[in-house]
């Protein structure tokens, strides 16, 4: 029952995820919420090592939250489940190559998926800010949300999260880099300091 | 039979060398089939490439069902899919595994906890880049606000988002298309 529901989840994911593996980011952060399976916590270290890791993003955030699920049969139910649709779409797309790229309805709603695919990942970037950087959490009663403040900040996280920000998009050299060097220092930083309180 | 393994094994190696995002992929793609395997030219790489953009999923695996279907029809597209994904499910579990099993030192506590604060930017740094992309005019920013504060502030799967978005897509070109 918990494969058939991880299945049917990814799924979904792989289905309404407009713009590679990003766009899977508020899917499962979706997940989680309403399954309870993880904390958007357990999403952000998921996101980080399957960065860190050789392969596809996606699918390797796909593969980590369904073996923190369901353990190794999670990890491939959840990857099946999330390139099911992948395959039966572009089987069906590539009989139809031409017409599909030249089909003005694909066209126009992509004019409006795309944007829409980006307010998504702004809006899980929105959650990871408030959670890491101001202390605060959003939490759901009904059909809103609102926002819990539950601790202060630190600003030693404020300070390593500016000169990332800084690192990242305007110094010449170190923008190029791969992220994954700014992750094993983010990791380096967060050790020498005690960042988790630990 | 052989030609599946092949399409499985070569795809395996792409998605091993992949590191990042779908972007990451295409100079292996060129070097792997084009240039090796002669599966596909460079402009019908880059075809394939731009389709999988706009069709939902993971890129990579997009690419990958298109030349493998190309090759060997069906059976050819499950197989390099299987291949693209292959090192991942291995990689991704033994990881998660180690992980799991380490979690409670508080050197690994501390290390997320730095390592959450960096994954918050590369977030900011990827939406900066999209943004670029999808917001293209008025029409497009007031999507991407609606969608934005709606994703944060309303208790909605982003499937309803997703389809709302294709609907107002298509009416809004097809209103600027009578206009003119």
């Amino acid at each position: 029952m918990l494969y058939l529901r991880l299945y049917w989840e990814f799924f979904q994911t792989g289905l309404f995820a407009v713009g590679g593996g990003m766009a899977t980011l508020p899917f499962l952060k979706q997940i989680g919420e309403s399954t309870g399976w993880y904390t958007y916590g357990d999403l952000m270290n998921i996101l980080a090592v399957s960065e860190s890791t050789p392969g596809p993003i996606g699918i390797n955030m796909a593969t980590y939250v369904g073996f923190t699920v369901g353990g190794l049969p999670g990890a491939v139910i959840a990857t099946l489940g999330e390139i099911t649709p992948s395959i039966l779409v572009i089987l069906i797309i590539a009989r139809l190559l031409k017409s599909f790229r030249d089909n003005r309805y694909v066209d126009s709603a992509f004019y409006g998926l795309r944007p829409a695919s980006t307010g998504l990942i702004g809006a899980a970037c929105a959650s990871v800010f408030l959670e890491v950087l101001l202390g605060g959490k959003v939490v759901g009663s009904g059909w809103l949300n609102r926002i819990q403040w539950d601790g202060g900040t630190d600003w030693r996280v404020w300070l390593l999260a500016a000169v990332l920000l800084v690192l990242t998009n305007f110094v010449k050299p170190a923008k190029k880099l791969h992220p994954i060097v700014w992750i094993a220092a983010s990791a380096a930083v967060g050790i020498a300091c005690h960042l988790g309180g630990a | 039979m052989k030609e599946l393994w092949m399409l499985f094994c070569t795809f395996a190696k792409v998605g091993v060398m992949t590191f990042g995002g779908g972007m990451a992929m295409i100079p292996i793609l060129q070097r792997e089939v084009v240039e090796e395997r002669h599966w596909a030219t460079e402009e019908e790489l880059a075809d394939y490439y731009a389709i999988s953009q706009c069709t939902p999923g993971i890129i990579a695996v997009n690419t990958a069902t298109f030349i493998g279907q190309k090759r060997r029809g069906i059976a050819g597209g499950i197989a390099a899919t299987l291949g693209v994904v292959f090192p991942s499910l291995v990689i991704i579990s033994v990881l998660a595994g180690l992980i799991t099993g380490f979690s409670h030192l508080p050197a690994v506590q501390n290390a997320f906890a730095g390592i959450r604060v960096c994954v918050c930017v590369l977030i900011f740094n990827a939406t900066r880049k999209l943004l670029k992309k999808s917001v293209i005019d008025g029409c497009t920013a007031v999507i991407f606000l609606l969608v934005l504060l709606g994703g944060i502030f309303l208790k909605l799967s982003p499937v309803w988002f997703v389809l709302a978005a294709a609907v107002i897509g298509i009416m809004l070109k097809d209103r600027k298309a009578r206009a003119e």
